[in-house]
């Protein structure tokens, strides 16, 4: 037998280990090669698939470049103002009980503009799911410095890179709302590795099944790369976040009640 | 020798050449094609087929998810 009739016999639909959810859209995404944001919304959307919602959750999408998140997973979506998605999320959440609602905001829209929006929400404990992707910049502008920007970091509004003495220090979030009494469920996760992306889906299971449980807000930030901004390739991107991102903003669950 | 033999399928069309699938993979299937497609990038195609195991790490990984995988067991 040729390697060539083999591979022909091996690719047949009895053998499928891992193929697309049809919860994700065939629309091409519109991220960069390599962007963190598409194996976050893959794993949402596995995650919708395998435990049967589909009909019942909500996504809030942010200003930032996953504004059009709703392109890409097949639920209902609302579109927030920036940095606003917890307030819809709230509002959403109380009127239509029994629903998977859920955020899904960048660092620059949760961390900055959004930065109040986030933390009453938290602290009220609302009934819902939060995805905060930090890439450590603003990916959609251009690339510009947000709260999460680690110091000594080139960004195009730190050339020389961040210096912590004028612009303040890198901001841990996922810590601060840690500590907050509404939250039962903060963890901060990668997806930079299959074993990873396995982890990521795993905690992405336990929020939803939170939300169903009325268990109170779930907060998941995963630490990711933005090639562009940080003007790296996908791979040495990785690489970079591994050696800086994961040293200040260490992974792993934070509060689990 | 492998317990599986594996094989993957991707949509070249759709792959943006990340190399994410590449550094991913254990058992160095996968390369990225000198030719590009009609974006201009160079896809992912399986440079070694004989070496897949079908673990499902690059799909696991792929950004745009357009790796598709197969696995049997080794006869
Ligand atoms: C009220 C308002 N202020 C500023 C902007 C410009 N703006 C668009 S996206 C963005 C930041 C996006 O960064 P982030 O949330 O980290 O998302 P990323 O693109 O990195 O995923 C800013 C400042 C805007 N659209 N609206
Ligand atoms: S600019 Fe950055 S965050 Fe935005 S799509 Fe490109 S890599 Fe992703
Ligand atoms: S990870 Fe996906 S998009 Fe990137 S090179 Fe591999 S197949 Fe292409
Ligand atoms: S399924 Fe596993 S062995 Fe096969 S190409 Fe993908 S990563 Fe490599
Ligand atoms: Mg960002």
């Amino acid at each position: 037998m040729t390697a060539t009739t083999e591979i022909n016999k091996i690719i047949s639909k009895e053998n499928l280990v891992y193929g697309k959810t049809s919860v994700l859209l065939d629309n091409e995404m519109h991220y960069c090669p390599g962007c963190t944001h598409g194996v976050i919304h893959k794993v949402i959307a596995e995650v919708i698939d395998e435990m049967g919602i589909q009909d019942k959750t909500i996504g809030v999408s942010p200003v930032g470049c996953s504004v059009l998140a709703y392109n890409y997973i097949d639920i209902d979506w609302q579109q927030a103002a920036h940095g606003r998605a917890p307030a819809l999320a709230t509002a959403t959440s109380r009127l239509m009980p029994g629903k998977y609602v859920f955020t899904y905001q960048g660092d620059g829209d949760l961390a900055s503009i959004g930065c109040a929006e986030i933390i009453h929400a938290c602290n009220r404990g609302e009934n819902i799911v939060v995805f905060f992707v930090n890439n450590a910049i603003y990916g959609m502008t251009g690339g510009q410095m947000a709260p999460t920007t680690l110091e000594g970091q080139v960004t195009a509004t730190t050339p020389y890179g961040r210096d912590c003495k004028v612009t303040g220090f890198p901001m841990k979030i996922t810590e601060m709302i840690a500590m907050l009494p509404g939250t039962r469920f903060v963890t901060r996760q990668s997806a930079e590795t299959p074993g990873a992306v396995r982890k990521l889906k795993k905690a992405a299971q336990k929020a939803f099944e939170n939300t169903r449980e009325n268990k109170g807000l779930s907060f998941i930030e995963i630490v990711g790369t933005c090639s562009s901004g940080w003007k790296l390739s996908p791979v040495k991107s990785n690489e970079w976040m591994k050696e800086n991102m994961f040293a200040y903003y260490p992974l792993g669950t934070l509060k689990d009640e | 020798m492998a317990k599986f033999k594996g094989a993957i399928v991707v949509d070249t069309e759709k792959c943006k050449g990340c190399g994410l699938c590449v550094v991913a993979c254990p058992t160095k299937v996968i390369e990225l094609a000198r030719d590009v497609n009609g974006k201009g990038y160079h896809y992912a195609h399986m440079a070694n087929a004989d070496a897949c195991i079908g673990c499902s790490s690059c799909g696991l990984v792929c950004p745009d998810t357009v790796i598709t995988v197969y696995r049997v067991k080794a006869s």
